[in-house]
Formats: C-alpha cells, structure tokens, sequence
C-alpha cells in the first residue's frame, strides 16, 4: 500500500512539473512570439520624431 | 554625450510582448507602448544610467496601462483576443501544448498575475527586478506567480490526458508526429 501511494504521488509531483515545463514553454513562446516580430514602423518614426522636435526646440532656444 | 534613449529602440520588441500581455489585444498593447514611448522620452532625467532600462520602461508601460484600464473599466476585454486567434491558427509541430488553449486559460488570469508570470516566466526578470517593476514586495511577485501557474495548471488540466501526452513529448524531447488539430 505504502509503495503505491509513493509511487501516485510521485506521479502528481511528475505531472506538476510537466505542466509547469509546459506553461513556461508556452508563456515564452507568447512572449518571444511578439518580441521577435519586426517593430512596426510607427515605433522608430515616433522616437525619430520626438528626437527631432527636442532638436528644434534646442535651436529655437539658442536663437 | 550618450543619450540613454538611444537604447529605448532596443526594448521596443519586448515592450509590445510585455504589452500584449497585459491588454490581451494587439492593437491596444501597441497604443499602450506608444504611450509609454512618449512618456519615457519626456521623463528620461527619472531613469537612472546603468540601471537596468528595460524595467524601467516595463514600469512605465504597466503604469500606462493600469491608468488606461481605470478609464475603460466598463469595456469588455478582448477575450478571445486577435493575437490568441492568430497564434491559435499556427500549426503546432513542436509537441508543446496548443496554444488556443494555453491563451485560453491565460486569458482567465486577472492582469497581476498574468505580469508577475510573464515577466518572471518569459521575460527573463528576477523576482526582486519583477517586484520592482510592479511597486510590489518580492513576496507578492512570488505568491502571483505560485497562483498563476497552479490557476494555469487546473485551467488546463481538465484535458489531462492530452497534457500528459504533451508534455511527455516534450520532456523526452521527441519532435515528431503528432495529432493534427483541425
């Protein structure tokens, strides 16, 4: 009786990490899924526009 | 001199996976980095040189986001979002659970969880940087994380078998034939 119930809870402890390996799998798959995609251009415009106006906004203050 | 925004351009990958995460759709995450974007260009004197940046635009972002979810507490979210439908439609060669039902169960997770596991399960973050990154103690950070995954793991157990067969898959690292899902 005793090996039996070693051996169930060695298959829940088992099972536990299998669905944890599996959840960070797919969480990381989620994750990189969308941060390896190319950045769409509307991101480096904006930070190319704000670089710029802070660019015009110093000259006009050195004027 | 340096400009430490030069290396926003950097982040702006995981900035939008980060973002996805929280708002669960894609279009909103982008208008959420967007946000941040101009906030963290205009704050830059708060970000301290040498410390790790990309926490400190995380907190930016998360901040954005918890503002904007105030605002819109009465629109429903996306549930059944456009990036779960499109990671659902990919062919799943690789033995790893599908992902319309991992999305699925994700989904049920409120959005402090959902950070606390992203950032600490995929984003690479300690739980101290995590716990930082949301305001919170490192304890917390930990508690979410516990309970996201054991939530996940009940979430998805009810196909028991099939996560088994999964996982085994995966553990014994055999890529191979599996059961095609219409």
């Amino acid at each position: 009786m005793r090996f039996i119930l070693k051996d169930n809870m060695k298959r829940e402890r088992k099972k536990m990490s299998n669905m944890e390996q599996a959840i960070d799998a797919n969480l990381r798959r989620a994750y990189e899924d969308v941060a390896n995609q190319d950045v769409p251009d509307r991101f480096t415009e904006l930070l190319n526009q704000l670089r710029e106006a802070e660019k015009h906004k110093a000259e006009n203050q050195n004027d | 001199m340096i400009d430490p925004r030069d290396e926003i351009v950097e982040h702006l990958g995981a900035m939008r996976a980060f973002a996805m995460s929280l708002t669960r759709n894609s279009a909103l995450a982008d208008d959420m980095v967007q946000d941040a974007l101009v906030k963290a260009w205009t704050k830059i004197e708060s970000y301290q040189p040498g410390t790790n940046m990309r926490a400190w635009l995380f907190t930016i972002l998360r901040n954005t986001y918890y503002s904007h979810h105030r605002k819109a507490r009465r629109e429903v979210a996306d549930v059944d979002g456009e990036m779960s439908a499109s990671l659902a439609q990919k062919p799943d060669h690789d033995g790893r659970l599908q992902m319309r039902d991992f999305n699925k169960a994700f989904d049920q997770l409120n959005a402090e969880q959902r950070e606390a596991l992203v950032l600490v399960g995929a984003g690479g973050f300690s739980y101290e940087e995590a716990a930082q990154t949301c305001g919170v103690a490192v304890g917390t950070i930990k508690s979410r994380v516990n309970r996201a995954r054991r939530q996940l793991a009940v979430l998805m157990q009810l196909d028991d078998d099939e996560v088994m067969e999964a996982t085994d898959i995966v553990t014994s690292g055999i890529v191979g034939k599996q059961k095609s899902v219409a």
